[in-house]
């Protein structure tokens, strides 16, 4: 475990940049975290992260179907809006832990 | 791990599927799914019996032997009997519970996970001698079929750098 400081705040992370406690979490942090991914948070990036996050806290397993079936955006749409891995970079900008689904 | 500095990074999947059963296509579509899942490209070829699962007639209707699998259990663990494998609708049975337990762990059926992993960006081919062999053509399969293709051309897919050829 390390710490980071980002957006003016000192935030506990794993080895792989994922938030330890999604509370620390806040939308300027994500900003912060998109940028190292080379994404620029849009509003449609923030209702996906919003998703994410809601159904983190209700103890869900995510999967990219589930993301795909939210109403948020289609599968097609999560892959473009966070290219090359938009399960795991999703969910680092969300401030919730690796996911552990293979699907 | 992702993050980890490595020199051998795997670039791009090349799986191939030649069976039909359950468990054998839906190995090389968690493999082609986690693929591009993780940003990597990914292309699916089906051969022989694994064409079932681009079979629009087919592909949702894929069974799990129970007869010839040592590892078949009854629900707790208990030994399943080759001759209750036999029985009719047994074996339509246990395939149907394969499905539901999957659908449980959020794993789609097979047209829904052709989808997912197309809208990603994989590709999934079909193999000429085997479309050919069992007499099927380009309209009897899923429209997420981008081509009918020759062994020859499959290696050209699979070419390049940091590139792996997967037999499921």
């Amino acid at each position: 475990m390390a710490q980071k400081t980002i957006a003016g705040k000192t935030i506990d992370v794993t080895d792989e940049g994922y938030l330890v406690d999604a509370s620390q979490w806040n939308e300027d942090i994500a900003k912060e975290l998109a940028k190292e991914e080379d994404i620029e948070l849009t509003d449609a990036h923030f209702e996906v992260l919003n998703f994410i996050r809601e159904s983190h806290q209700k103890g869900e397993v995510l999967t990219i179907r589930k993301v795909g079936k939210s109403g948020k955006t289609d599968i097609k749409g999560f892959y473009q809006l966070f290219p090359g891995g938009p399960l795991k970079k999703a969910s680092r900008i969300a401030g919730i832990p690796k996911p552990t689904s293979c699907v | 791990m992702a993050e980890k500095e490595n020199s051998h990074k795997i670039k791009k999947v090349c799986i191939i599927c030649a069976k039909g059963s359950i468990e054998d296509v839906y190995a090389s579509l968690v493999m082609a799914n986690g693929a591009v899942m993780e940003g990597m490209e990914a292309k699916l070829f089906f051969t022989f019996f694994g064409l079932d699962a681009i079979t629009k007639k087919r592909m949702n209707k894929l069974h799990t032997a129970t007869i010839g699998n040592p590892a078949m259990r009854m629900p707790g663990g208990l030994p399943f009997p080759s001759l209750m494998g036999m029985l009719p609708g047994v074996e339509a049975g246990v395939s149907t519970m394969m499905k539901k337990q999957m659908e449980e762990l959020d794993v789609p059926p097979v047209d829904e996970f052709l989808d997912m992993i197309t809208a990603g960006g994989g590709e999934v081919f079909a193999c000429k001698l085997a479309v050919d062999m069992f007499k099927l053509a380009k309209e009897d399969l899923s429209e997420h079929v981008s081509d009918i293709i020759t062994v020859g051309d499959f290696y050209e897919l699979a070419a390049g750098e940091g590139s792996q050829i997967i037999f499921t």
